[in-house]
Order: C-alpha cells, then structure tokens, then sequence
C-alpha cells in the first residue's frame, strides 16, 4: 500500500480527519486489527475497520465510501476502548456514514433510510415516535418486511406500549429554529 | 437528593415499565428527579449518522434547558446518556466545537457552558450516592433465589471510562447483590443487543440476541436485568423471532433493573409496570420469590 501522503492525495484522509473529533489519532494506527477483532458484526462487514484504514490513507475514497463497514457498525464502542493507539474508530465510522450518504455512495444498506425517517420526527415533533418511524421507514423502504413485523406491532399495542399518536414538544419553534442554524453553520455535515 | 431528569422518548411510552418503576424506586429511596422542561429527543445513534453539527445542538438544547439550579443530570437509557455525555465532552475539550453549537442555540435563543451539568446514568446514582447503606436499609423482601444475569450493553460503559470497567462491569451486579439476589456470572454483560439493527438486518440482529439470551440460559439465569430501553425492547419483543429463526426455545423475561429493585423494597407491583413484558416474567417470580411476589401483589 502507498501510502496517501506520498501519492500527494492527502485530501480524503484530511476530510476524515477534519470531521472526527481526535481524528489526527488515524495516522497512528499500526494495523493490529484489535478492531475487527472485537468487532460483534466484524465477519458480516466488507473490510475491517483496520482495512478502511488503511485505505483511507491510501486515498482509496470511493472504495471506502462504498462499504458497508461504517453500516454495519453499531456502536458498541468496543474497538474504540480496545484501540491500543486511542484511534476514535466508532467516531470514525460516524463520519463515513456521513460522507457516503454526501457522496452518492451509501447502497445496499436500509441504515441510511432508517437514520433519515428518525431524524423526519425530530425534526417536526422533536420527538422519536415508534410506531410513526416504522410504518415510514418499512412503507417506503421494505413494505414485506412490513408484514413480517406486523404481529410484533401487535404484540407491543396488546401490553400498551405502542402508541398511535406522536408527542409534540412544546417550543418546536425553538427547536426548528435552532436545527436550521445548526444546518447553515455545519456547511456539509 | 435532587437531579435534573432526561427520560428520553422510550420511556413515554415502549418502555413505561421502566418509567413507572423508575418513579416508584427512586420516590422511596428519596430522590427527587426533576424533568427537563419541554426536552427534545436525543436523536439516538441515528442523527449523528447524517448531521454532525445539528446532532450536537439538537442534544445540546436539553443540556441548556436544565435548570440552572442543578448540576446533575439522570438519563436512563443507555442512547440518551452517551450522546448528552458526549456532547457536554466535546464541548468542553473544543472551545471552537463548543461555539459553533452555541452559535446554533443562540437561534434558539439558548446557550450552554460545557462542562456545566454532570451527566449520570441512573445506575451509577444508585450504586454511588444512595450506595450499599441506603439501598440494603430499604430492603422487605430480600430476593434470595432468583438468578438474575445483569446486562449493561455498551453505550453506558463505554467509550468513557469512568462510569464502570469497560469490559466486565459490576455496580448492577453489586446493586442486586445488596438486595440477595443470586447474580450470576454473566459473560456477555456488556456485549451488544444489537441497537437498530433489528429494524435493518434482521440476520446480524438476531445472532447478537441469540448470543445473549445463550449465555443467560447456559449460566442459568432466571430472568436478565437491563438498565436501557433499546436493550429491553431488543431482547423482550424479537425473543420469539430468535427462537423461529434459529430453533431455539428461549422463555428468558427481560426486566428493567429497577423493578427487581423494587420487589426487593416491596412496592406494589401495579407501581413497578409488571406484566408489560412480551415474555412473562410473574410465574418465574412466582416460582422463586414467592414471598416477594404475594407481598408485592397485596400491595
Ligand atoms: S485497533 Fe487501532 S491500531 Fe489496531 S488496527 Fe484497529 S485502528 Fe489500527
Ligand atoms: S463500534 Fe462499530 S466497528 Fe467498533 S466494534 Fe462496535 S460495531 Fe464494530
């Protein structure tokens, strides 16, 4: 592998770097693969995170972007606190999903489907809402899987913990003005 | 002892159990948790997959709001209490991280000075400020005979390091000792339940659960503790899909720590939000703490 910096490509690994509070620890990383190693959804991932890393200093942008690693992720935080060089892995993977869903590059995973149907109630209600998430998210993205979950949905009404009607806070204006700040001032993120 | 309380959306509704027995415990035990006023959802681990900056202000409004009076803010669920800690963190390491979301919340008419309010997670409360003393003084009915697996999940012990040993954590385990209940060794206490995955990927999601209600039942565990919403609602509602999807016949009730808790101080069930669990858990308590459970049910 050339490293990015010899290739004169630095600009992938400095965005990555620039997102990720700690970030800088990247380059340290010296290819144990405690990562993948600790990792519960490791064997289902299409590189490590030792291997994203890698290719991250490779400049291997479009690759990267493409995995499903940063998907799979789940943030158990495990290969951040067993990470013998402090390298703020989950954090990382945080900013992958970020810069794939920019770029285009996000495929074969509903998680970015998922995360934009959550953040569509925070943003109206400043609220989660259970029921309201996954008929949206399984109507638009996976209608059988809808089906499926159907006698679960069931089950929750039946022991009362569904409920039919989202919660409202009170201040949304607030929230909405602060949330529209937040996006003009976070230039791409 | 008085906090500042973040519920978080889970416990509106989907996990009103823990809500309840949250309420009834820590009323009994003296604890005063006040609500944040008009609060916001955390945004969960979903958020800051898409927006860095505005996940950092909507978390960081909740912080602002807390009353100036209180420096201690209790959150409940394992989401909810990392991304307020982070956030506080982050704030508080960057001065130039923390007034960019400032100049956010000043749209909003807010502002927040890091490292202001201590975030908690109710365990730790309990475990640390009411301790051994005040928790075995209230005690009615000990729970000896029943073995509970105490699962911590991961966003509560780790990335930060200071609330408990980040691979096998003990304050629930001691929490319930101090009640007599029979801990058992739990070797995936701190592994993961697989957060939202059960909404995407039905496989991956299913073989962290199966690992977990494995190992419950291989150490013989008669119900497994949770001290998070997400957890509970993972290892409760998907237990029989497991089952289906690999043969297994696992019946393992997944209980909030607290209402344990508050059978061993003898609060009446009604208070504790029994009997909202998918898989049943009163005739295994029946079974095992039968003392525990009449006088719960009188109550
Ligand atoms: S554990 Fe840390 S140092 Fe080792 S490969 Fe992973 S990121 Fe690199
Ligand atoms: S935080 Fe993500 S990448 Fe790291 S071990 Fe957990 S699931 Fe794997």
């Amino acid at each position: 592998m050339v490293h990015a910096a010899i290739r004169g490509e630095t600009s992938f690994l400095n965005e990555v770097i620039e997102e990720t509070p700690h970030g800088e620890r990247l380059l340290h990383c010296i290819q144990c693969g405690s990562c993948g190693g600790s990792c519960p959804n490791g064997p289902d991932m299409d590189y490590s995170p030792r291997a994203i890393f890698g290719m991250i200093q490779a400049g291997e942008r479009e690759r990267v972007l493409s995995a499903n690693t940063q998907w799979m992720c789940v943030s158990c935080y495990y290969c951040t606190t067993r990470c013998p060089q402090q390298i703020p892995i989950t954090d990382i993977l945080y900013t992958l999903k970020r810069m794939s869903v920019r770029a285009g590059l996000a495929k074969g995973t509903d998680a970015p489907a998922l995360a934009k149907s959550f953040v569509h109630y925070v943003d109206n209600y400043g609220r989660a809402f259970e029921l309201g998430l996954a008929t949206r998210f399984y109507l638009l993205n996976k209608p059988l899987a809808m089906v499926k979950m159907g006698p679960l949905g069931l089950k929750m009404l039946a022991h009362g913990r569904m409920s039919f009607l989202p919660t409202r806070i009170k201040n949304l204006k607030q929230l909405q003005a602060i949330i529209q700040k937040a996006r003009e001032l976070g230039e791409k993120s | 002892m008085k906090y500042a309380f973040y519920p978080g959306c889970s416990l509106e509704c989907s996990s009103a159990a823990y809500a309840q027995s949250i309420a009834a415990v820590c009323r009994l035990l003296g604890i005063e948790l006040a609500e944040v006023e008009d609060w916001n959802c955390c945004g969960a681990t979903e958020y800051h997959s898409l927006h860095r900056l505005t996940a950092a202000a909507v978390i960081a409004r909740n912080l602002a709001l807390v009353d100036g009076s209180l420096t201690e803010l209790v959150a409940p669920c394992a989401a909810c209490f990392l991304n307020l800690k982070k956030v506080d963190h982050q704030m508080s390491e960057d001065p130039a991280w923390a007034s960019k979301v400032n100049a956010a919340l000043a749209a909003g008419g807010l502002m927040y000075e890091p490292g202001r309010v201590k975030v908690r997670h109710l365990v730790e409360v309990l475990h640390s400020d009411v301790g051994e003393e005040g928790i075995r003084r209230r005690v009615k009915q000990p729970l000896r005979g029943l073995k509970v697996a105490p699962y911590y999940g991961c966003q509560i012990v780790r990335p930060y390091k200071d609330v408990d040993n980040t691979e096998y954590p003990m304050k629930l385990d001691e929490l319930m000792s101090w009640v007599e209940a029979e801990v058992v060794p739990y070797p995936t206490k701190a592994a993961c339940c697989g957060g939202h995955m059960t909404q995407i990927s039905e496989a991956q999601a299913y073989e962290l659960l199966r690992r977990l209600l494995q190992s419950a039942e291989d150490a013989g565990a008669d119900v497994i503790l949770t001290m998070c919403p997400m957890c509970q609602l993972n290892l409760d509602a998907y237990q029989s899909g497991v089952n289906s999807y690999f043969g297994t016949k696992f019946r393992i009730p997944i209980l909030f720590f607290t209402q344990v808790l508050g059978l061993a101080f003898g609060l009446p069930l009604k208070q504790l939000g029994f009997g909202k669990e998918i898989v049943a858990a009163i005739p295994i308590l029946k079974q095992k703490v039968p003392a525990a459970l009449a006088a719960a049910s009188a109550g």
